[in-house]
């Protein structure tokens, strides 16, 4: 049985889990949820993700949300095929684990207003909060100056090695980088610039991206 | 070997969650003060530590450094697995999937609960106590968050025990601010388990001491 992810291709949360089955070359079906129509916000999905959110996956009798939790356990569960996600030490484990916490606690709190204010809610041609925009796009970049010391001393942030913890970035910068008008964030600081070409350069990246233009909804390795 | 040390005040909720789970798996340590309202978190210092400038920071006997409380915590269970406490991550022995279980509501405490919690604790305790105006708006805000929170815990905590399962998990560990959680059945009771764990009161304690 095929794993299932539930979610919009488009959004950001099931990005990084499909991105994460890609990388390891394990095959799955996106169940699309039509969050448009807040079909995520009742009763049958609810009782799945009681948050609301996409995604959740099911594999087996596993069912799952919390896109980082999801990315956790498939990095887990296939240690053995594919790039090393998690570090090879109790001591890489923690520094991958530091900086998938960065992310989400100081990375995505600016990202997500950004992405929002600056792409989903022009689409729905809804107003946007353009001070809370601005306001996030300047603790973002503070942020991205500490990025920036980190990456002139790894390769990536946990160390020499891509693991979750660059991998949890990407489909949020992705929207920041294009779509928002905001590559300047990256490009005044060298080492990032560089780490985010050198990651978003990567097959399954790329895979996951073209999944997304041709809405895909099986893939297999 | 040296000893283990976390950074950081005793009030502070992130700072607690580490040591509660240190407590939990029966591990010494210090705790060495972090002086908020002197910057002591912004001196290069405490940089070289902890880049952003947040508490905690902590070091294990062995020189390794960390930052972010929760990454603390799963390292302190994987690295210190065999004592004290052992299902903090999942039943003792457990698989990926088992882990992935506890992970979904420790990522659900970090980005449901704990913003709009935070927040409110800020506005509603710290702000009044540091002579800082209240927002009214960013109070409406945040309760109205938290409520909706609240009520997807209850539904939750009327089906298990705790959050993730019947066992007390990293998921439930330094649950802050009981003024705030009290008004519904099923939270109220999880909140009195938790509460009354010897780690948790251990941890009051530390902050009802005087500074060092």
């Amino acid at each position: 049985m095929v794993v299932k992810v539930y979610g919009k291709a488009q959004a950001v949360c099931p990005q990084r889990v499909m991105h994460c089955l890609m990388e390891k070359g394990v095959p799955f079906e996106l169940v699309h949820v039509d969050i448009d129509t807040m079909e995520h916000k009742r009763p049958e999905f609810l009782q799945k993700q009681p948050f609301g959110q996409v995604p959740y996956i099911v594999d087996g009798d596993l069912e799952l949300f919390e896109s980082r939790a999801i990315v956790r356990y498939l990095a887990a569960k296939y240690a053995d095929r594919g790039p090393n996600l998690l570090g090879r030490t109790p001591e890489e484990r923690a520094k991958v684990e530091q900086w998938l916490d960065v992310e989400a606690i100081n990375y995505n709190p600016w990202a997500f207003p950004i992405v929002f204010n600056l792409l989903v809610l022009p689409i729905r041609g809804l107003p946007a909060n353009e001070a809370e925009a601005g306001a996030a796009v300047d603790k973002l970049n503070k942020v991205l100056e500490v990025y920036e010391k980190q990456l002139s001393k790894t390769k990536y942030l946990a160390g020499d090695e891509f693991t979750l913890a660059d991998l949890t970035h990407i489909p949020a910068t992705r929207y920041i980088v294009e779509n928002c008008g905001l590559s300047h964030l990256l490009d005044d600081k060298k080492h990032v610039k560089a780490w985010w070409e050198d990651i978003t350069a990567r097959p399954a990246w790329k895979k996951l991206s073209s999944f997304v233009e041709t809405g895909g909804s099986n893939y297999s390795p | 070997m040296g000893s283990v040390k976390v950074f950081g005040p005793a009030m502070s909720t992130a700072v607690s969650r580490v040591m509660a789970c240190l407590l939990e798996k029966e591990m010494p340590f210090q705790l060495l003060p972090i002086h908020l309202p002197k910057a002591q978190h912004k001196s290069p210092d405490f940089l070289k530590l902890q880049p952003f400038g947040q508490v905690p920071a902590f070091q294990d006997g062995d020189g390794t450094t960390l930052f972010e409380s929760r990454a603390i915590c799963r390292y302190i269970c994987d690295q210190f697995a065999g004592q004290g406490n052992r299902s903090l991550l999942g039943p003792e022995g457990g698989g990926a999937a088992d882990r992935a279980r506890v992970d979904q509501w420790v990522e659900a405490e970090a980005h449901s609960f704990n913003p709009p919690s935070s927040a409110l604790v800020f506005q509603l305790v710290f702000a009044p106590s540091m002579r800082l105006k209240q927002d009214p708006a960013a109070i409406r805000e945040n309760e109205a968050k938290l409520r909706k929170v609240l009520g997807v815990y209850e539904r939750r905590l009327a089906e298990s025990r705790f959050l993730a399962g019947n066992e007390f998990s990293l998921a439930d560990l330094a649950t802050d601010k009981a003024e705030l959680l009290t008004s519904r059945k099923n939270v109220a009771r999880w909140w009195e388990d938790i509460s009354a764990r010897p780690s948790w009161k251990k941890v009051l304690d530390m902050r009802g001491a005087p500074p060092a």
